[in-house]
């Protein structure tokens, strides 16, 4: 790819562990040495190209190097070994409001931070209206910013990065700021500029923004590039080994072991009875779970919930409320949730299964997100994105 | 090359980062800018009272100017000592100060410390306004001199940033760097003709031999006596002197650069 505007060439990243950190020349001359440590990648190799006017996301769990990585493209830190390359004009959203000084009014800081983030006097009498309307500041401008409250502060921190208009934007999650109003304000405006065909590098933790807003991610762990792709299928990837990771994590925990009854097993049943991971909007499906009681458990509660990947839940019936009860249970058995038509639109979704005590008190066993299924298009046709139909009929007059 | 060019297209970030230094130094205090001449001033008092009435220093006569003030001849050693005292006092603390700055947001690091020097830089222009109005109130007019005081502010500046930018960047390592160089500037005032006459050291040592050779050597000795020289004796400082000044600067902004650019690299995350 020539056209690429972000390029990262074999990056090595080291850092520094210090034991004993001495920062002191004295300490550095007792000692013989300046400080023991230990040295850690934490890039190894890393290369990726993104492609001018596309948006990029990289993932992977914490410490897995993506902040590192941005911090690199942003020039912060210098690699080790190898080279990044960023054509064009670049905006760093790292920190909002790093540089303000408490003691200078919010109009000097504009100035301040805009010059810091490379705008000149001109272009920021230009939009100085548009940065200080946007954060919704224009009666406090002109006060000292060590007397506004942390949310107007991170709002005008964002404000001028954001009025920067760079060619290139480095975002690291801080989109989570402010009110709903201000947070809809800020994609919207991240939006545009997507529209515009700036390209974009965002570090997030949220697959639902990857696959809502990026094109290409590239999916780091411990330093390495564990999978590079289109946005959709290194997020489905990423998210399928954190479902193995929990699952082994949850194998590992022997409290779920020892208790009177386990679910021993999930499963999606498609219309004929056979287990299956994938099903069309409009099928019928059966959910069934196995459980195994080791004593008799009396008035047991079976619930299922369907969440998606981020955890948003959708929809979590159980046994209580459906008014369907069972005295006693005791071995082995299933319990059934018949879906006559399933009403969920295009996606991955997760089951947690849980059996708790009549009171819904205590837990027997709880099994987070013991089962991933697709859901691919079928009828009720929707494609403009949601978790769920509405089954609704249109009539027009 | 490509640091310079670089650096020469965020001027407008040095003039802002200079602005917010000026700014926040005397943005909190009722008196504002008298500050940055009260503390001179307080100076100047205590030494004059001890140095000129007390232990009755003989300040030189000027030549030709034929001034003769112990006030005069100390604030003329005085005021560049004061630059150089605290252009490298901030300047060594500039990258620690704006921790968040440097881990957060790219831009030429010299940026910062240049910016902290040029701060204190405006202060000393100031004074040497003022003092150039009372030498005038003493008869000294020094208006055909203050293009030879230009071009000394000119490499003093040099020679304040070399050094700040090698301190900046090794006092990132190791923060104690900052008792030190409390320690370096108490010797370096008294090891220049500052609050006393060449002549005092000249009487003791002679006028050759190696010991005046190295008291010579000190940069800040000819600094010194270069400003006398164009402010209080209303002359031309010496030729040589100047050539000397101009070797030491260049080479001391040079080093301290490099050494800057030397530990530059992992700065980020050691702060």
């Amino acid at each position: 790819m020539s056209d690429a505007v972000v390029r990262a060439d074999g990056v090595w990243k080291r850092f520094r562990l210090y034991h004993e950190r001495n920062q002191s020349l004295k300490a550095t001359i007792m000692r013989r040495g300046r400080a023991r440590y230990e040295e850690f990648w934490a890039l190894k190799d890393v290369s990726f190209e993104v492609p001018a006017g596309s948006t990029f996301a990289l993932i992977g769990h914490n410490g897995s190097g993506k902040s590192t990585m941005l911090k690199t493209l942003a020039r912060i830190l210098r690699p080790d070994k190898g080279t990044v390359e960023v054509k064009g004009k670049m905006s760093a959203l790292l920190e909002l409001g790093a540089g303000f000084h408490p003691e200078l009014s919010g109009r000097e800081n504009v100035y301040l931070n805009g010059a810091i983030l490379g705008l000149s006097k001109r272009e920021l009498d230009r939009r100085f209206d548009d940065i200080v309307g946007f954060a919704g500041l224009e009666r406090f401008i002109d006060s000292p910013v060590k007397n506004y409250s942390s949310g107007m502060y991170v709002r005008l921190g964002f404000s001028v990065a954001i009025n920067v208009d760079p060619d290139v934007l480095l975002i690291d999650e801080v989109l989570a700021v402010g009110d709903e109003e201000f947070q809809r304000k800020c994609l919207e405006r991240v939006a545009d500029l997507r529209a515009s065909g700036r390209t974009i590098v965002v570090v997030t933790h949220s697959m639902q923004t990857v696959r809502s807003l990026c094109d290409r991610a590239v999916w780091l762990e411990n330093g390495v590039v564990r999978e590079e792709g289109e946005a959709g299928e290194v997020a489905d990837a990423y998210l399928g080994q954190v479902q193995v990771d929990i699952q082994q994590a949850e194998a590992a925990d022997p409290s779920s072991r020892w208790s009177q009854l386990r679910i021993t097993q999930v499963e999606l049943l498609d219309s004929r009875g056979r287990p299956t991971t994938r099903v069309a909007t409009g099928d019928a499906v059966t959910f069934r779970m196995h459980y195994e009681a080791a004593e008799p458990v009396r008035n047991p509660v079976f619930s299922f919930a369907i969440t998606t990947p981020d955890g948003m839940l959708v929809t979590g019936p159980n046994t209580k409320e459906a008014e369907v009860f069972v005295d006693k249970v005791e071995g082995e058995g299933t319990v059934d949730l018949h879906v006559p038509r399933l009403l969920l639109l295009l996606g991955n979704y997760d089951v947690t299964v849980e059996c708790t005590n009549d009171s819904v008190t205590h837990s027997y066993h709880r099994w987070p997100r013991a089962m991933r299924f697709d859901v691919v298009p079928g009828v009720p046709h929707e494609t403009y994105g949601g978790v769920v139909s509405l089954d609704g009929r249109f009539s027009i007059n | 090359m490509q640091t310079l060019r670089e650096i020469a297209s965020r001027r407008e970030l040095f003039v802002n980062l200079t602005l917010r230094e000026l700014r926040s130094k005397y943005k909190r205090s009722v008196l504002g800018w008298a500050w940055s001449m009260l503390n001179p001033l307080t100076t100047l008092l205590i030494y004059a009272t001890v140095f000129g009435i007390f232990l009755r220093v003989e300040p030189d006569v000027g030549d030709p100017s034929g001034l003769k003030n112990f006030a005069m001849f100390l604030m003329c050693g005085l005021l560049p000592y004061t630059f150089l005292a605290n252009g490298l006092n901030a300047g060594m603390t500039s990258l620690i100060g704006n921790a968040n700055l440097v881990q957060k947001v790219y831009f030429p690091r010299e940026i910062l410390v240049g910016a902290t020097v040029a701060s204190w830089l405006v202060s000393f222009l100031i004074e040497l306004g003022v003092l150039a109005l009372v030498l005038a109130f003493f008869g000294n007019i020094v208006v055909p001199w203050v293009p030879v005081v230009l071009l000394l502010v000119v490499l003093q500046t040099m020679f304040v940033t070399g050094i700040a930018l090698a301190l900046a960047g090794a006092a990132v390592y190791f923060r104690d760097l900052q008792h030190l160089l409390g320690l370096v500037l108490q010797v370096w005032l008294y090891s220049a003709p500052i609050v006393y006459p060449v002549a005092l050291v000249e009487g003791e040592v002679g006028t050759s031999g190696w010991k005046i050779t190295l008291y010579n050597l000190n940069p800040l000795t000819r600094f010194v006596e270069a400003y006398r020289d164009a402010f209080y004796h209303l002359r031309l400082p010496p030729l040589d002197d100047l050539a000397y000044l101009v070797g030491v600067s260049v080479a001391v902004l040079l080093a301290g650069w490099w050494a800057f650019s030397r530990l530059e690299g992992r700065l980020a995350e050691e702060l």
